[in-house]
């Protein structure tokens, strides 16, 4: 525990230092964005990584965040602090509605994860039509610069402000892996009847995750608009979101904390490396995230991180060899 | 310490446990026994909850249990361990135990020291921090003895802790289960080693086709006639009397 807090600490130093180190807009909004790609990964993950719960929906607890930010400052005029408290407070009440209504029922596998993708896509469609979100014309969020209105002028806020939501998320998961929780979570996740067998409760252990989760990409949903000032039914509860926090989380490493980082991290390299070569072709990114997801899903199930630890190994394994031969 | 009575269960057609009544008594070691196929599992798995009888009831230290869901009896002190073990494959060996141990402690590093101690009980000790995938099928059998001993049961349910053993695996496991019900813990076992079920079991009941067709001491079982029956078919029993004289 204490020694992945430090580790968080010592990341967070480092890229909360990275606006004084330099002023380039292109890395700096590069740096936002793989941190909140992270985020939503790791939320993603404490679900999927942590308990095998396989989401293909989170963006049902994306576009809640973001809807409740946008109307809470609306049509509330709730100051865009205390909204974005309530955006993660009631994505995680969606999810642990969802989480009750599915679990109670003991879905598991595929049908888990088609459920969250019904309830996104019945989201989407019930935002589409109804007036408060603005329908398909969505809701654009007025100007109001300031930090006191989580508007920052330049990039280097919104990195700072990613960076704290990130920071959460991993110390989130820090304490689950070293707490009972954790352990239970973790338990279900590798074998649900022997896991009750010891006395665990796999309804509660699963709930418990899914409103961390639906709390955490509420709170990625809320930072998207708060940068964008623009939310429709499509961004909100549209594939992209689903599909990139579970991506980044398989690729950087399920069931780690630094995997859905280095995921995120892996993934946007890699679609702005590509729009260099290709130019801006429209869904070029979704196109790259399949083909990596296929890649590492063949080749590193372990994803990125799995492949670091295997490569040390082996090297570590060579020069013990080395050594022993001199 | 746990009674039953007249429990039944059916999948479909399937008649698997008829009308069974028992009353396993407080700290001793009893055994389970019976041919493949004759509903002992399912007859455990309707006595730790994993299963809801059709009929009948489930009794723990008086208390009405019946269609409780397992976490519930695993809190009120019984536990099961499964005969297809069920590692969590992706944990080391201490933190499958620790897992266990979880249940009566909430914090973290208790519980892996703990579940260092029970490793020791069991002879796992030098495995502690391998993936439980790893362990050979004796290990696996350890583990899943380890896990549900940490749980810190007074009923324990084994179900074919020796199965899959050789005899020397045996030899060395059969310490092991005594040592545990001298401790104090009733022990229900099913088993098909019957070197395992006269050493160790005070009581036998024997199931076939999901019915109790005897009990008793395991010296008496073997003799019963019922039984041998079940085991080698009918008139089996005439005909080795017949040899006999």
């Amino acid at each position: 525990m204490k020694r992945d807090l430090s580790l968080i600490a010592v990341f967070a130093l480092l890229v909360a230092c990275v606006p004084l180190a330099t002023s380039s807009g292109v890395v700096l909004n590069f740096v936002m964005m793989v941190l909140y790609g992270a985020l939503m990964a790791q939320a993603w993950n404490l679900l999927g990584g942590y308990g095998g719960q396989f989401s293909f929906g989170h963006a049902l607890f994306f576009g809640t965040g973001a809807y409740v930010q946008a109307i809470a400052q609306m049509q509330w005029g709730l100051n865009p602090w205390p909204a974005l408290a309530l955006a993660m407070a009631l994505s995680a009440g969606v999810g642990l509605f969802v989480g009750a209504l599915s679990f109670r029922y003991g879905l598991k596998g595929s049908y888990f994860a088609l459920v969250t993708l019904a309830f996104a896509e019945v989201f989407r469609v019930v935002a589409l039509s109804v007036p408060f979100t603005g329908a398909g014309v969505g809701l654009m969020l007025p100007l109001r610069e300031g930090a006191g209105n989580m508007q920052f002028g330049a990039r280097t806020g919104f990195l700072w402000l990613a960076l704290g939501l990130l920071v959460l998320s991993l110390v989130i998961t820090a304490w689950l892996r070293h707490s009972r929780f954790g352990a239970w979570l973790q338990a279900v996740r590798d074998n649900e009847d022997a896991a009750r067998a010891l006395g665990i409760d796999p309804f509660r252990v699963k709930l418990g995750a899914i409103g961390l989760s639906g709390g955490l990409m509420g709170a990625a949903g809320a930072f998207y608009v708060q940068v964008f000032q623009y939310i429709d039914p499509a961004i909100a509860y549209g594939a992209h979101a689903s599909v990139e926090a579970l991506v980044a989380a398989i690729v950087g490493g399920m069931g780690t904390l630094w995997g859905p980082l280095l995921g995120a991290a892996t993934l946007h390299l890699l679609a702005d490396l590509t729009r260099n070569l290709f130019g801006n072709l429209p869904g070029i990114n979704m196109i790259i995230y399949g083909c990596v997801l296929v890649l590492i899903v063949m080749f590193a199930p372990r994803g990125v991180g799995g492949v670091g630890r295997s490569v040390v190994a082996v090297w570590r394994a060579q020069k013990a060899k080395g050594a022993s031969r001199d | 310490m746990l009674r039953l009575t007249g429990v039944s269960k059916s999948f479909g057609g399937l008649r698997a446990v008829q009308d069974v009544s028992l009353t396993l008594p407080q700290g001793q070691l009893c055994a389970l026994i019976g041919p493949n196929g004759a509903g002992k599992t399912t007859l455990f798995a309707l006595m730790s909850g994993f299963l809801v009888p059709d009929a009948g009831r489930v009794e723990l230290q008086g208390e009405d249990i019946t269609g409780q869901p397992p976490h519930r009896n695993a809190r009120r002190g019984m536990t099961r361990t499964f005969q297809i073990v069920q590692p969590f494959a992706a944990q080391t060996v201490r933190e499958n135990i620790a897992a266990g141990a979880h249940l009566h402690c909430a914090d973290r590093a208790e519980a892996l020291a703990q579940a260092e101690g029970v490793a020791r009980r069991v002879g796992l000790a030098p495995q502690l921090d391998k993936p439980a995938g790893d362990l050979t099928v004796a290990g696996r059998k350890r583990l899943e003895l380890a896990r549900a001993l940490a749980t810190r049961p007074r009923l324990l349910l084994l179900d074919e802790v020796l199965a899959g053993l050789n005899p020397q695996e045996v030899g060395e496991m059969l310490p092991v289960v005594r040592g545990i019900a001298d401790e104090g813990v009733t022990v229900l076992m099913i088993e098909h080693v019957m070197q395992a079920v006269m050493n160790l079991a005070s009581h036998v009941w024997v199931l076939a086709q999901g019915q109790l067709i005897a009990e008793g001491a395991p010296q008496a079982i073997t003799r019963d006639v019922r039984v041998i029956e079940a085991y080698l078919g009918h008139g089996t029993a005439q005909r080795l009397a017949g040899a006999g004289t």
